[in-house]
């Protein structure tokens, strides 16, 4: 009896340590384009959480198409859908940098105005196209149910799919912006916009392909959504409260920064929901930030460099 | 080489520089001298573009570049070593260098470091720990990455102990020597200036009061010319 009480606590030890994770990936994977548009431009999108509805419709059309027309083809569609609601987002990301955020870079609370504006169209445009009620894509066959290594042990296959998704987002995410001439470009600008343009760099357009880049990645966190929820008009604009508290917590223009606050907000939002309600695990989880941030305003990582 | 001809420019209905002009010919060093507020830095940022030019012209090797934007400028061979440096500072002495390269496949040629070794051993640290002097460095080398035909550099020995102004003005020589480049500097100093220029030029409330050769240059009434 001994032994399996033990077994037991461990199991569940590890199945709401891989729930912490799942919340990991989700913050992560929210936060992702939210660091590089906050972190590397200034600019405070509200909109972003639509960029995320945008990448979890396409997958959903894309669904229904492939189960329409092609259902042959219907365990692959997935990984296209990926590939689709980065191009659809950052498409979209390119087309409302150039109408409307580069008008507004030097108006930074107006533009906060503008990009909420800009969700609430969305929002709208949502609406009238697929329906105020939620839709679900179809997952293909090898997302449903779980992996069981051990008898008292289920960890869902789809959670696990995040989690690999959000993991080759990051590094590719980190390879772009540390290992490309792109991502110095990039940084260089976020560091002394007059400066970059002085030693060549094209500033405006690495404006545009950062933003474009942003939302990209939204498009695919959205893709990712479809695997664990459902989608409605306004599903986007839930998180992005969170996706903006765990980039402002890591510190912004901070990759790893992102990384870290991800991983303690989510780790102690589940461990806390174990022992108490979900919502008071959400207080002192808020709480806790908020007194961390009152001591370090400039979040968890922030580079050290002589004033 | 650089041609400037009939240059104004102002700041909102303030006119700093009133018509200003000059040429510095290929492999030509020259230095513009003046005290502080007489337009050198104005002159400077118009030349890369940082300050629209009111009317007037810019044109290397016949290329107008007035109306361009700054990036437009240093694609067409010009480079800038703002006074104060503006290095990136969270960025590694590497990518810093790197941000002057012009094409994404381009490498750092290896003279730089032959020209600042200090650099070298110091290629990892984040350029905002580096002392002035070789911020300074690391800022005229980051010019030099995208091989340009002139080079800008306001006030390059600002803030800087003596001893480094010396090893300056050699680099700057050499790489005269290295890449027969322009170069155009504005100095207060004028020990360094005529250390290192070919040819003075003195600014004054924005218009150049005085062309002299380094070999005919009066010592005192240049000095005149900078006491305040």
């Amino acid at each position: 009896m001994e032994g399996v009480g033990v077994g037991e606590f461990g199991s569940i030890l590890l199945m709401q340590g891989f729930n912490g994770l799942s919340v990991f990936s989700v913050l992560v994977l929210m936060a992702l384009g939210l660091a590089i548009i906050f972190g590397q431009m200034g600019v405070i999108n509200m909109a972003h959480g639509e960029f995320l509805t945008i990448g979890a419709y396409t997958t959903f059309v894309l669904s229904h198409l492939t189960t329409t027309y092609l259902p042959s083809a219907q365990p692959y569609y997935f990984l296209v859908a990926i590939i689709v609601a980065f191009v659809l987002g950052g498409l979209v990301g390119y087309a409302v940098e150039y109408l409307l955020i580069r008008h507004l870079y030097k108006r930074p609370l107006d533009s906060l105005l503008a990009t909420w504006g800009l969700s609430l169209v969305m929002q709208q445009m949502f609406r009238s196209t697929f329906g105020a009620k939620e839709v679900s894509a179809t997952l293909p066959d090898w997302l449903l149910g779980s992996w069981q290594p051990s008898g008292t042990v289920d960890i869902p296959l789809n959670g696990l799919f995040v989690m690999v998704i959000t993991l080759l987002l990051t590094c590719l995410v980190a390879l772009f912006m540390y290992r490309s001439r792109s991502g110095l470009r990039m940084r260089a600008t976020t560091q002394n916009r007059v400066m970059a343009g002085a030693v060549g760099i094209n500033t405006a357009q690495v404006d545009r392909m950062t933003f474009a880049l942003g939302c990209g990645i939204a498009g695919v966190a959205g893709a990712a959504f479809t695997t664990i929820g459902s989608t409605g008009p306004t599903s986007g604009s839930l998180y992005i409260v969170d996706a903006f508290l765990t980039v402002v917590f890591g510190g912004a223009q901070s990759l790893l920064g992102t990384l870290a606050s991800a991983f303690s907000i989510a780790q102690a939002n589940s461990t806390l929901e174990f022992f108490i309600t979900g919502s008071s695990a959400k207080v002192i989880t808020l709480l806790a930030i908020i007194v961390i941030l009152m001591i370090r305003p400039q979040g968890l990582f922030s580079s050290k460099v002589r004033k | 080489m650089l041609q400037v001809n009939n240059l104004f420019v102002a700041y909102g209905q303030s006119e700093v520089l009133h018509g200003l002009g000059f040429t510095a010919a290929q492999g030509e060093i020259l230095a513009v001298m003046g005290r502080n507020g007489m337009g050198k830095s104005t002159l400077f940022k118009a030349l890369i573009g940082i300050l629209p030019a009111r009317q007037g012209s810019v044109r290397l090797g016949g290329t107008e570049l007035v109306g361009r934007a700054s990036h437009e400028r240093v694609h067409s061979g010009l480079a800038y070593v703002p006074q104060g440096r503006g290095i990136f500072s969270m960025l590694s002495v590497l990518d810093n260098i790197r941000t002057g390269l012009k094409n994404a496949r381009d490498t750092i040629p290896e003279e730089i470091f032959a020209l600042f070794p200090v650099l070298f051993d110091m290629r990892n640290r984040k350029g905002g720990n580096l002392s002035g002097g070789q911020q300074q460095q690391l800022a005229i080398a980051r010019a030099l990455a995208g091989n340009p035909s002139v080079l800008l550099l306001d006030e390059p020995t600002e803030g800087i102990q003596p001893s480094i102004i010396k090893d300056l003005a050699r680099a700057l020589r050499e790489i005269r020597s290295m890449r027969n480049l322009t170069i155009v500097v504005s100095e207060q100093v004028l020990s360094f200036a005529l250390e290192v220029a070919d040819r003075l030029l003195v600014i004054e409330k924005g218009n150049f009061v005085e062309e002299v050769a380094r070999a005919d240059a009066d010592a005192a009434k240049l000095s005149a010319y900078l006491s305040v």
